[in-house]
C-alpha cells in the first residue's frame, strides 16, 4: 500500500530532470476562424508549482489550459510537458495525457457508470491494472476526498460537491504528475465550494503541480504561488498572489478584481 | 351471409397456414432491424464523418429512402431492376428493400444518439487516456444506446407493420396469407380480425421488450442523466408513418 501514498514526485527524481519544467509554452497561438483565443502565450510552470490563473470570461483560460493536454490543438508554438513535446504526434499526445490530470466544471463524470467504475475504468483499461488493484487504487484516493461510502452510487445521485471530488479522485487514480483544474467550482451551489477547494488544498499541500483556472480568491492567495492573468487571449501579468492583488500593474487587471473582489 | 362468425375468426387465428405468415412476418422484422442497424451505423458514421463527400453521400441516401415510399421501392427492386438484367427471388426483394429503407431511419436514430453525448464525455475520456476504442465501447456507445431506445423501439414498431407492404410483391407474410384465405373464404372480416389480433400481438409484446429495455439501460437514470436526456435532440424520425 506505501507505492500507494501520493508520493512526492520530486523526492524520488532524478537531479537532472528536476531542471525540467513541468510546464513550457513558447509563443503559443490558438485561433478558432479569424478569432485569436491564445495570442502568444508563454508561461513556464516549475515541478511542484501552484499557478492560479485568472481573467475575465473569454479571455482564453480554458483555451490555454486545455492545450496543455492537447483537447486543444495549439496552432503555434511551442508546447513541453515534462519535457515531451506536444508535436501532435499520437505517442507524445499519449504521454503528455498520462502525466496530466484534468478537472471540468461542469464534472464530466460518466453517468452509466457508478462513482468506483468511473474511477477503475482508465487504470484497468490504459494501464492494464486488474481488476482488484484497481479497486483498492479508486477506493484509495475516494477515501482521500472523503467519499468512499458512495463508491457504488452513480453520479446522478451525488450533490455537486460529491460529483467534482469524484471526478478528482478519477483523475488521480492514473498518477498523473500535473493537475489541471478548469473552473472546478464554478457549477457548485455555494455551500459545496468549500469542500472541493480543500479537497484541492489539500493535493496542494502533497506537492502536486497544478495549474488552476478559478476565481476563487482566497484559494489563490492562500494555495497559488503564481498568478496568471489573462485578457484577450495574452498573458498580461503574472506575479505571487499578494503582489498581483495588492498592486496589479495593468489597468486591466485592477479593473477586474474591482469587480469580483467588489 | 350479414354476420360476423366469432368462432370462424378463431379458427383463422388458429390457422397453421396464417401462423406461418406471421413467422416469415416476424423474420423479415428481425432480418430488417439487423440488417438496417449494421447499415445504418455505417451511414451514421458517414453522414458524422468531416469528409465533405462521405457526408454528403449519406446525407442523399437517408434523404432519398426517408423522402419516398417504401412501397415504391419495393416495387422498383421486385419489377424494375430485373429490367436492368438484376434478378433477386422475392424474399430477396423484400429484405433488400425493407434494410434500405430502415437503415436510413436507423442512421438518423444512431446519429442524433451519439450527438446528443457531450463533448465533455469524450474530453474527459481523452483526458484520462482511454484509448479511442474503449471511447467509444466503455463511454460513447452506451450513452448514445440509452437515448436510441426510445426512437429504435417506434422504428421497430413501424417496421413491424410495414412488412405488410412486402405482400404487394408476393411475400407470403401475414398480410398476404390473410389475403389467400380471404380469397378463398370470402370471410374477409373474421380473416383480418384474426391478422389484426396478431399484429397486436406483435406490437404489444415488443412495447413490453422496449420497456424492459428502457428500464434496463435506464437503471442509473439519477436526475443528472434524465435532464441530458429529455434535453437531448433525438430526432423522432421514425415517428412518421413510410408506406
Ligand atoms: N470551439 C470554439 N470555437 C470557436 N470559438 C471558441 C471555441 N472555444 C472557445 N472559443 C472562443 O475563444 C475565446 C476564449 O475562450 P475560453 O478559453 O473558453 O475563455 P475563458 O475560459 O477564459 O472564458 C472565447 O471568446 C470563446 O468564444
Ligand atoms: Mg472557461
Amino acid at each position: 500500500m506505501s507505492e500507494m501514498s501520493m508520493s512526492m514526485e520530486a523526492a524520488t527524481m532524478q537531479p537532472q530532470l528536476r531542471d525540467v519544467p513541468a510546464v513550457r509554452m513558447e509563443a503559443v497561438y490558438k485561433h478558432y476562424g479569424d478569432f485569436t483565443a491564445l495570442n502568444q502565450v508563454d508561461l513556464k510552470v516549475a515541478r511542484g508549482e501552484k499557478i492560479v490563473v485568472c481573467g475575465p470570461s473569454g479571455s482564453g483560460k480554458s483555451t490555454l489550459i486545455r492545450c496543455i493536454n492537447h483537447i486543444e490543438k495549439h496552432d503555434e508554438g511551442l508546447i513541453f510537458v515534462n519535457g515531451v513535446e506536444l508535436d501532435h504526434q499520437r505517442k507524445n499526445i499519449d504521454a503528455v495525457r498520462r502525466d496530466t490530470g484534468m478537472v471540468f466544471q461542469s464534472f464530466n463524470l460518466f453517468p452509466h457508470m457508478t462513482v468506483l467504475e468511473n474511477c477503475t475504468l482508465a487504470p484497468m483499461t490504459a494501464n492494464g491494472m486488474s481488476e482488484a488493484e484497481a479497486k483498492d487504487l479508486a477506493m484509495h484516493f475516494l477515501t482521500k476526498v472523503r467519499i468512499p461510502d458512495q463508491a457504488e452510487k452513480f453520479p446522478g445521485q451525488l450533490s455537486g460537491g460529491q460529483q467534482q471530488r469524484v471526478a478528482i479522485a478519477r483523475a488521480l487514480c492514473m498518477r498523473p504528475k500535473i493537475m489541471l483544474f478548469d473552473e472546478p467550482t464554478s457549477a457548485l451551489d455555494p455551500e459545496m465550494v468549500k469542500e472541493v477547494l480543500e479537497t484541492m488544498k489539500k493535493l496542494a499541500e502533497e506537492g502536486m503541480t497544478m495549474l488552476c483556472v478559478t476565481h476563487e480568491m482566497g484559494f489563490a492567495r492562500e494555495v497559488a504561488d503564481r498568478i496568471v492573468f489573462m485578457n484577450e487571449g495574452k498573458v498580461v501579468e503574472q506575479a505571487a498572489p499578494e503582489e498581483f492583488f495588492k498592486h496589479p500593474k495593468s489597468e486591466r487587471a485592477r479593473t477586474f478584481l474591482d469587480q469580483i473582489i467588489h | 351471409m350479414s354476420h360476423f362468425s366469432p368462432t370462424a375468426a378463431v379458427s383463422y387465428f388458429f390457422n397453421y397456414f396464417l401462423m406461418k405468415g406471421v413467422l416469415v412476418t416476424i423474420g423479415l422484422t428481425v432480418a430488417a432491424v439487423v440488417g438496417g442497424l449494421i447499415l445504418g451505423m455505417g451511414i451514421a458514421l458517414l453522414r458524422m464523418s468531416s469528409n465533405p463527400v462521405l457526408a454528403g453521400a449519406a446525407r442523399f441516401y437517408i434523404w432519398f429512402f426517408r423522402g419516398t415510399p417504401l412501397l415504391i421501392q419495393l416495387v422498383v427492386i421486385y419489377s424494375g431492376l430485373p429490367q436492368l438484367g438484376i434478378k433477386f427471388s422475392v424474399i430477396t426483394c423484400a429484405l433488400v428493400g425493407l434494410i434500405l429503407n430502415e437503415a436510413a431511419y436507423l442512421a438518423e436514430i444512431v446519429r442524433s444518439g451519439f450527438m446528443a453525448v457531450s463533448a465533455g464525455q469524450r474530453e474527459a475520456a481523452w483526458a484520462l487516456s482511454l484509448s479511442p476504442w474503449v471511447t467509444f465501447r466503455r463511454v460513447t456507445l452506451p450513452q448514445a444506446f440509452r437515448l436510441m431506445i426510445p426512437p429504435l423501439g417506434n422504428s421497430i414498431n413501424s417496421l413491424l407493420k410495414a412488412t405488410s407492404l412486402a405482400s404487394v410483391i408476393s411475400v407470403e407474410e401475414l398480410m398476404r396469407r390473410s389475403d389467400m384465405l380471404m380469397q378463398e373464404h370470402f370471410q374477409i372480416l373474421e380473416v383480418y380480425a384474426a391478422a389484426t389480433a396478431y399484429y397486436l400481438i406483435l406490437t404489444s409484446v415488443w412495447d413490453a421488450v422496449q420497456r424492459r429495455l428502457e428500464k434496463h439501460f435506464g437503471r442509473s437514470s439519477a436526475a443528472k442523466t434524465r435532464r441530458v436526456a429529455t434535453s437531448a435532440p433525438v430526432a423522432p424520425a421514425s415517428v412518421e408513418a413510410r408506406a
